[in-house]
Order: C-alpha cells, then structure tokens, then sequence
C-alpha cells in the first residue's frame, strides 16, 4: 500500500474521530431519549401505573410496619396509604412534565451542565 | 374444552416460571437449593465471559465482527454514563456494565425455546434493583454525609410544608427499587405468557391456526426488542439514580 491511500485513509478516520467526538460532547443528544421511552403509548401507560402502585404499595409497608412496631392498628396505615398515594401521583407527574426517569426537582439540564465540558475519551 | 385438556396435562402458560430444584441445599433453615433459575444464571455469565474474552482474544486495530459487538456494547455503556452521569460516573462503570450484559443476556437467554427466563421472576429482579438502591443510598451518604437528607426537602418549600412534603419526598425514593424491578419483572412475565398463550391457540384452532402462528412470529421479534429495551432501561435508570446520588441536584 503507498504511503498516499494510508494518508487518505488516516485523514478519512480523523474526521470521523471528530464527528464522533461532537456527537458525544452534546449533552441534548441523550437527555433527549424520552422521545424512545414515551413514543410507545402502552409502555408509558404501563409505567405510569408501577409508579403509582409502588408508591402506594411503599405507603402500605410503612403503615403496616408503624402498626406492627407501636400497636397503633389502623391508624398509621390509613394515613401512609394516603401519603403513599400522594407520592404516587407526585412520581407520575414527575415523570410525565418532562423528568424522564429521573426523580428530583429540578431539569435535568441544570444538574449536568457543569460536565459537559469535561471530555473523557472511554469510548477509544 | 381442548383448552382446559391442555393445561390438565401441565402445558399451562404459566409452567414456564416454574422453578424446579436440581440439586437440594440448604443452609441453616434457609434454602439455597440449585435450581433451573440458577444453571441459567450461571449459563448467562458464561455467555457473558465468553463474548467478552473470545471476542478481544485477538484485538486487532481493526476489529471483526465479534470484536465490533464486544466494542459496542462497551462505548454504548461508556456513553449511557458519559451523557447521564457525567464523567463522575466512570469508576461505577464495571458495575454498570455487569448489570446491562446480565439483564440482557438473561432476557435473551429466554428467547431461546425450552429455556428459563430468570429476569421474569420478581425475586431476581428486585434483589438486583434493591442492591442497585442500597449501592447507591451508600455512595450519596458517603460522599454527601447528612447534605444527602436535604433531598427529601426541595428548596425553597416553606417550612411549614416540611412534615407533609418528607414522608411524600422518602416514600417515593423508596418506591424506586420497586418500580425499577416491577418494570423489567412484569414486561419479561407478560411477553412469555402472551407467547405461550398464543402458541396454544396455534392447535387449539386446527387450519386457522395460521393466524396465531403468524401472530407468534411478530411477537417474537417483538420480544427481542422488549429484551433490549427493558436491559436499557434498567441500565439508565440506574444511570440516573447515581446521577442523583452524585449530584444532589
């Protein structure tokens, strides 16, 4: 092989090395997947009804183990049911106003933004 | 009638979760038997260790076909972290990568016919998810000792608001690890019950089972999809749940 086509060659994998370095430094391109995640109708709807239950079913242990612990049967229960639901519905509308799987306060994009200027080469 | 003939004889949608004890054990009062979930375990990691090594048992600057795979799973990790975490997330990578290449090879495992799928009992998923959640409620308190428990208060809510909104904020963490194992465990159930269901009806009808058969052949791509998607989503999730661990918000 001459040394020419090497050269074109290498020059060829460098511009792609970059492009697949810009790529990556986006930090839009993967807080963006949601499109995946909801795009399927069913799969959100499923996810909308574990969180609510596991919230409530959450609510209930606590409730019940309270009872168990200080022999106050019903009344902690009936309140962590409620608690519970409440935080059910709170997950959903996290999860639903555009916080991905993420359960926090605040945008996602606000949390990384200080990374994204940080390169790490791992994916060499 | 036929149905109930067939699930008589043992072929119900169901018995594909059965677990059957191989070799008895037990530890003290507690049973640690070695059962058909266990020796499909074991076959997943060998799967796994074998795809790894054999694949970069040659390393060639350009890489095969095998190598390209091994590759690709590795940068799709090393990205999934890089874009979620930050490059605060590399050191948990080995352990990130473990839990993909499990989940995933265990749902693909199932796909297999005559096989076990261990991802669609709730005992292994939430095991693993309750690991996930104590791993990273760990890493949060050791790095941000008691900051970690001004998560449960979002700032700027009033005071008054605080014996309210604290319970709400610590049962919905807790309910992570539920939904996280409640999410894969349910999809793997529901897609290989619907396939044996429907690979009933295939005899059950006689000539129209053509109609179920065909159904049965989108589904099994479909399932291969969910298998993906579902080792995705648990990999992501516990991407972001050591995002908030790590940062706090």
């Amino acid at each position: 092989m001459s040394d020419d086509t090497d050269k074109d060659v290498l020059d060829e994998l460098g511009t792609r090395l970059e492009g697949a370095r810009n790529d990556h430094i986006d930090p839009s391109k993967v807080k963006n997947n949601d499109g995946l995640q909801n795009g399927n109708a069913l799969g959100l709807a499923f996810r909308v009804g574990v969180e609510l239950i596991s919230a409530v079913a959450v609510g209930t242990a606590i409730g019940w183990g309270l009872d168990h612990w200080l022999d106050t049967r019903p009344w902690f229960m009936l309140v962590f049911i409620i608690v519970g639901g409440v935080a059910g519905i709170i997950n959903v509308y996290r999860m639903a106003s555009g916080y991905g799987y993420a359960a926090g306060y605040q945008k996602e994009n606000s949390s990384t933004s200080s990374d994204s200027g940080t390169r790490v080469d791992e994916g060499k | 009638m036929r149905e109930n003939k067939t699930l008589a004889e043992g072929h119900s949608p169901l018995a594909q979760f059965e677990i059957k004890t191989l070799i008895p054990l037990e530890v003290g009062d507690i049973n640690v038997s070695f059962t058909n979930s266990s020796v499909f375990m074991v076959a997943t990691v060998l799967a796994i260790s074998l795809f790894l090594v054999m694949g970069m048992r040659r390393s060639a600057l350009v890489p095969g076909r095998w190598q390209s795979m091994v590759e690709l799973s590795y940068i799709f990790i090393a990205n999934l972290i890089k874009d979620t975490v930050g490059s605060e997330g590399r050191p948990y990578f080995p352990f990130i990568f473990t839990v993909f290449m499990f989940v995933l090879f265990g749902n693909l495992f199932g796909m297999l016919p005559y096989t076990f799928t261990f991802t669609s009992h709730i005992v292994v998923t939430f095991t693993m998810a309750l690991f996930v959640f104590l791993g990273v409620t760990l890493i949060a308190i050791a790095k941000h000792k008691m900051r970690f428990f001004t998560f449960f208060m979002p700032p700027g809510v009033p005071m008054y608001m605080a014996p309210i909104l604290i319970p709400i904020e610590i049962i919905s963490y807790l309910s992570r690890p539920i939904s996280l194992s409640v999410r894969l465990f349910a999809n793997m159930l529901a897609g290989h019950t619907l396939m044996k269901v429907f690979a009933g009806f295939i005899f059950a009808l006689g000539m129209f089972g053509i109609a179920p058969w065909a159904f049965i052949v989108a589904l099994t791509g479909l399932e291969v999809v969910i298998a993906f998607l579902q080792a995705y989503v648990f990999t992501i999730l516990t991407c972001l749940y050591l995002n908030d661990a790590l940062h706090l918000h």
